[in-house]
């Protein structure tokens, strides 16, 4: 039996919560399965830095610093096909609610004046990567190739996007199966 | 050439449906059981023809389906890949035009602009986000207005004129500038005569009009449109209403 070469995914978390990575893991034993098709690169699985050739790049959540757009350029430079996970990657979700603010308001509630701060000082640290004006989806700043939507999208969902791309086939979520919560 | 046409009926997508004189071409449809999607149309209220959804094909000509009155002999085309395709655009450029955060949002499962988002497959929204800043009024006691999720459909408005008989609000500005604005002598919905029981209350297809302290009686996951589509509510809607008024 020759060793079939194992599809390579990556994955991150931009501007998102981690809910999309734990729904991935909601996968339980079925892991085990995909695990044998599947061989994970760059990933907080994995806890690989940098992201070499993948076959499948699956992005968590929106683009609220200079950190998450040079993450996500670097995903759609090694990664075949691109799938933007979940609500915040899709439209911005849930940290794009500060885009109806000025980013100077919101530092300032938050570090100077909001309740209970306090040592009041706005972050300005060299290592912390600069905000952007407003948190975007992913798809305004590189192209994607496939959306999963879901707040977070569950296991199952996971499942049925990965399975066909990994025989080669065009992934499509039946339409029972879609929602954005 | 066409076969002359049956008096008083009309063909959707092939099928032969009556009419009575005076019904539109989404009244027909809804009476004969046949879902054309539509958002600003309530069976019951005037059509206002805004949201375009109803979008059909007659001929090589388009048209609102909620605002063309049924004649003798249309040959309508409904339930197309073509038309659903615009109908995709039309919801996407709803989406992005206004703030929907649905895992943000109370309305989140009983939403029918998400609905038709579902219905229509729609899985991103394709277009850049507006993100617009737009004014938030919870002065009521048991109703909050969230302009962020205001559609225009123009539902509130003609519930609250034509049912309610209040006139409570109006639609003021154009294009991108076009917002929902209150009679009030403060603008404010606190001191508008609306109450928690009329229709302008309660008809907002979006989370854009909101009863307040019950949004979250029923649990995400088993709200209207996890559970069933918005065509199978707006048959169904259609049924009610019907029974109603006999
Ligand atoms: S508040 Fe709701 S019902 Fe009124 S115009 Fe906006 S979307 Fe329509
Ligand atoms: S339902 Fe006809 S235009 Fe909105």
């Amino acid at each position: 039996m020759t060793a079939k070469s194992k599809i390579r995914i990556a994955t991150t978390s931009l501007a998102g919560c981690f809910g999309c990575h734990m729904s991935f893991l909601d996968m339980d034993e079925r892991l085990v399965a995909l695990l044998e098709q599947v061989e994970l690169n760059r990933s907080p699985f994995t806890d690989i830095k940098q992201c070499g050739p993948c076959d499948i790049g699956l992005i968590e959540g929106g683009v609220c610093n200079a950190e998450n757009v040079h993450v996500l350029r670097d995903f759609r430079a090694h990664c075949t096909i691109l799938i933007a996970v979940g609500a915040c990657a899709i439209n911005g979700g849930v940290p794009a609610m500060r885009n109806y603010f000025d980013l100077q308001d919101c530092l300032q509630e938050v570090y100077l004046n909001g309740t209970g701060v306090t040592n009041p000082q706005i972050p300005s640290d060299i290592e912390l990567p600069l905000l952007l004006d407003k948190v975007y989806p992913v798809s305004e700043v590189v192209p994607i190739d496939y959306f999963l939507p879901g707040c977070p999208p569950s296991a199952d969902e996971f499942l049925q996007i990965l399975e066909p791309l990994l025989t080669g086939h065009k992934p499509e979520l039946p339409k029972s199966h879609v929602h954005y919560d | 050439m066409a076969m002359q046409a049956k008096p008083n009926t009309i063909s959707i997508d092939g099928q032969e449906i009556a009419f009575t004189a005076g019904q539109t071409i989404m009244d027909a449809a809804l009476a004969a059981k046949i879902y054309i999607p539509h958002l600003c149309h309530y069976p019951g209220l005037r059509p206002s023809g805004n949201c375009r959804l109803c979008v059909v094909e007659i001929s090589n000509r388009s048209t609102a389906a909620c605002i063309t009155p049924a004649v003798t002999g249309q040959e309508i085309r409904n339930n197309t890949p073509e038309l659903n395709a615009i109908r995709k655009t039309i919801t996407q450029m709803l989406f992005v035009e206004g703030n929907h955060i649905c895992p943000s949002c109370e309305k989140t499962g009983n939403c029918k602009l998400q609905a038709m988002g579902y219905y229509l497959g729609m899985l991103d929204d394709h277009f850049p986000q507006f993100y617009q800043r737009r004014e938030m009024d919870a002065s009521h006691a048991g109703i909050l207005l969230d302009r962020s999720r205001c559609i225009l459909c123009d539902l509130c408005v003609r519930a609250s004129r034509e049912v309610d008989e209040k006139n409570v609000f109006a639609i003021a500005g154009r294009g991108t500038d076009a917002h929902l604005i209150v009679n009030s002598s403060t603008g404010k919905l606190g001191d508008s005569t609306i109450a928690v029981t009329d229709l302008a209350a309660n008809i907002c297809p979006v989370g854009a009009i909101l009863i307040k302290e019950q949004g979250y009686q029923v649990p995400i996951g088993q709200r209207i449109y996890d559970l069933h589509t918005i065509r199978e509510t707006a048959l169904q809607e259609n049924v009610t209403k019907e029974h109603h008024e006999k």
